[in-house]
């Protein structure tokens, strides 16, 4: 052994290509195949894309760094799925780019936070989280709700995730804007619309408590009321979730 | 008269031109103020960059000296420290925010979350990195006997790399970021550290190349697997799709488990071939020439290094255990992280075996003592490590703050040991003084430091298992007894420690950076320490 290494170590090209060589291995054995075996995502019903609202609050999130806190991945262990739900499927975050999973829980975990708390708490909670958990060591985020929501990029970034695979329509990138604007319209007048393009269960009100204005507490609350609530978990087959 | 340009000038000027037309456009088309500000920091920076290649290129062809070229380990060394001390400071704040949660300001850019990644890069990339180039052109230049290889590369990859990481620290308040864990800064900067480490990986194999020894010295196959490995990772992981030149922002190519598995194959080789390969490579050279011994075992150096640069790519996927990624990647990620244990000790054993027949130098040397407690902490760090890969012990540990406490063994134990041990050694050599301007103070450093890690990584050791059993403790019932809420007010004392752990270890980075500074600005040696002169001639 000693020999022949002694003959690599004579040549740097050689031993840095050698070094590339034995390092990819475990990459293109663990990652490569992720992308084609069937079943690393799993099939089940209800999953769609982020309405541009929801996207535009999930950048607020990822913008937030609230990851490093929350997780959004439940454990297939007993503790995990008897404090947060059913546990975390593939599929859940097939439309993630990035994946949110985290690796810290600071917080609880937020995978299925939909619709277990009201709006109205959700902001509270946001802007003062001490006012209404005592002993939260979480800080506030007031200054979403005084933050006028962006918009204008929101074409563009459907259109840069349908190029990363994401199925957006071509009449879903070309209206995001529109839609993010309606989906928290306090009088709710394009539900129908909305839930033509983007499925029966996305959410159309005024989430922030400030009719008239889109804040980006507006996005932050719509992406965390929807969190989870997408897959039909009872549309599972046992069989094929059970890898 | 023109005369030709040579081709690594060339390469040179095209790629800061690039960098240039990129930081244009960047300024030109951004929207989001802080984005166009980062257009005209590059823009800048490399039109500087311009300018002084073209400057250089009219004046004569100088020969390069018959000397190493030290004066850009110097600012490395500085540049390390720097960001050492901004990297720690804003750790304790971070520290001190989860034990008074009021202190966060509520303000976008002072909250958690944001600060958070500025502590990260600031340690991992500003001060690990930066020692890693300064301690690398150092080691090269020395164990091959050769000048390194460029008179400009060695300062564009300097100051590239220093771009880069203000890029990254400045856009994170203002809320640039990816949030993919030590892999934040967006695209564009992603962009600029690719050219940068490209130049990098060209200046080491043509330094390299020109070296008047046969053999390449140990030390430089893993600086060579951190320099290779580094840019291999940092180009998968950050395949993205921007949304367009007049935003920061981007979407990763990929999504959900194949992007959760391509994160975590890149954050633990992070650790695996920054934090642990490079700083291999400083503790293989540091060492032996601190203690005056040769290393003990070329044999163990060959099974260590081959196995590390070969097990530790597949054992990210313990990061992901019992979620959704498959379970058979997840088992594989755990057999390859229990096998990384013995080339990891491999390396330890290596290390501490070398200072054999030289223990009294542990007394009386701190910078020895600094290397010796770092290769102790490197063995527990990775004992750890493959420890809690093992799946029912994950189950406990994993979304703790046992993690928090086991990276830190590792990088407040390990890495920074090495570093602040490397460096009481080579800042006198590279700066020709007698010696560091005081040993008391060094020990000093020594004592804080250690101390602070004990009390940080005991308080999360309790903290992190703490949390854990609450989390899975059932009542007679078979309902949970504690809520996540009761957990978290329970971290509060642990907390309180932890930052005051972190406090020490920030007072003695501080100290060590006064002492460094009066080392610096104290009289030069009145002979030259280095060994031999560098022959004229390369080998071949």
């Amino acid at each position: 052994m000693s020999t022949q290494h002694q003959k690599l170590e004579r040549n740097s090209i050689g031993f840095a290509l050698a070094i590339l060589l034995v390092a990819s291995i475990g990459g293109i054995v663990e990652i490569a195949p992720l992308f084609t075996i069937e079943n690393t995502v799993e099939e089940v019903e209800g999953m769609r894309p982020y309405t541009p609202l929801e996207l535009a609050g999930r950048d607020i999130y990822v913008r937030e760094g609230c990851y490093a806190c929350h997780s959004q991945m439940i454990r297939t262990l007993r503790s995990d799925v008897e404090r947060y739900g059913h546990y975390s499927l593939a599929a859940e975050s097939m439309y993630d780019h990035p994946f949110q999973w985290g690796s810290k829980r600071t917080g609880p975990d937020l995978a299925r936070i939909g619709g277990k708390y009201s709006d109205a708490w959700h902001v509270a909670h946001l802007e003062a989280p001490r006012e209404l958990v005592e002993g939260s060591v979480m800080p506030g985020y007031a200054f979403l709700s005084d933050t006028r929501l962006a918009t204008g990029h929101l074409p563009a970034a459907l259109k840069a995730l349908s190029r990363a695979g994401v199925p957006y329509t071509e009449a879903q990138i070309e209206n995001a804007e529109k839609d993010a604007v309606w989906q928290a319209d306090f009088e709710q007048n394009f539900e129908g619309e909305l839930q033509e393009s983007y499925g029966a269960k996305v959410q159309v009100r005024d989430f922030d408590g400030q009719p008239g204005r889109l804040t980006e507490m507006d996005a932050l609350v719509a992406y965390l009321q929807m969190l989870g609530t997408l897959a039909e978990l009872d549309t599972l087959d046992p069989e094929e979730s059970s890898r | 008269m023109l005369r030709r340009i040579p081709l690594e000038d060339t390469a040179i000027l095209c790629a800061l031109c690039l960098v240039l037309l990129g930081g244009l456009a960047i300024l030109g088309w951004g929207v989001p103020v802080p984005y166009v500000l980062h257009g005209w920091l590059i823009a800048l920076a490399a039109g500087w960059g311009i300018l002084w290649m073209v400057n250089r290129l009219a004046d004569a062809p100088a020969q390069a000296p018959q000397a190493y070229s030290d004066k850009v380990i110097r600012f490395g060394v500085v540049a390390a420290l720097i960001w050492g001390i901004i990297g720690f400071a804003v750790g304790d704040i971070l520290a001190w925010q989860l034990a008074i949660p009021a202190l966060n300001g509520d303000m976008a850019w002072t909250n958690f979350g944001r600060l958070r990644p500025v502590h990260t890069s600031g340690v991992i990339f500003g001060f690990g990195g930066n020692a890693l180039i300064a301690t690398s052109f150092y080691v090269v230049q020395r164990t091959s006997r050769a000048r390194l290889a460029s008179e400009t590369l060695p300062w564009l990859v300097f100051w590239g790399y220093n771009l880069f990481l203000v890029l990254a620290a400045s856009g994170y308040p203002l809320g640039i970021t990816q949030s993919k864990e030590y892999a934040e800064p967006e695209w564009y900067a992603d962009l600029l550290l690719l050219v940068v480490w490209l130049g990098y990986l060209a200046l080491y194999l043509k330094t390299l190349a020109r070296r008047a020894e046969p053999h390449i010295y140990v030390a430089n196959w893993y600086y060579l697997a951190f320099i290779v490995v580094i840019a291999m990772l940092h180009t998968v992981n950050n395949l993205s799709v921007p949304v367009s030149i007049a935003y920061p922002k981007s979407y990763s190519l990929f999504a959900g488990t194949q992007d959760a598995m391509t994160q975590w194959w890149y954050g633990h080789n992070a650790v695996g071939f920054l934090l642990t390969a490079g700083f291999l490579g400083m503790l293989y050279y540091f060492l032996p020439k601190a203690v005056n011994r040769p290393v003990y075992s070329y044999r163990m150096s060959i099974v260590g290094f081959w196995g590390i640069t070969f097990l530790y790519l597949w054992a990210g996927s313990h990061h992901l255990h019992y979620t959704a990624l498959p379970d058979w990647v997840q088992y594989l990620g755990m057999t390859m992280s229990i096998i990384l244990l013995v080339p990891s000790w491999a390396s330890v054993f290596n290390g501490i075996l070398t200072i054999n027949g030289a223990w009294d130098k542990v007394r009386t040397d701190p910078a020895v003592r600094f290397m010796m407690v770092a290769v102790l902490f490197y063995g527990l760090a990775t004992f750890e490590g493959s420890f809690m890969a093992i799946r029912p012990v994950n189950s406990l540990s994993h979304y703790t703050d046992w993690t928090v406490g086991h990276v830190h063994a590792g990088a407040l134990g390990w890495v920074a040991f090495i570093t602040f041990g490397a460096m009481y050694k080579m800042v006198p050599w590279v700066w020709q003084r007698e010696g560091v301007y005081s040993l008391k103070l060094e020990a000093w450093h020594f004592w804080l430091a250690l101390s602070g890690t004990l009390i940080y990584v005991g308080a999360m050791w309790n903290s992190g298992i703490t949390q854990s059993l609450m989390w899975q403790t059932y009542d007679a019932d078979g309902a949970f007894l504690y809520s996540l809420l009761d957990s978290v007010v329970e971290m509060h004392p642990y907390y309180a420690a932890r930052a005051v752990g972190g406090l020490l270890y920030l007072i003695g980075g501080c100290i060590g950076a006064y002492n460094i500074w009066m080392t610096v600005s104290g009289p030069r040696k009145t002979k030259s320490l280095q060994a031999g002169p560098i022959p004229s001639q390369p080998a071949e």
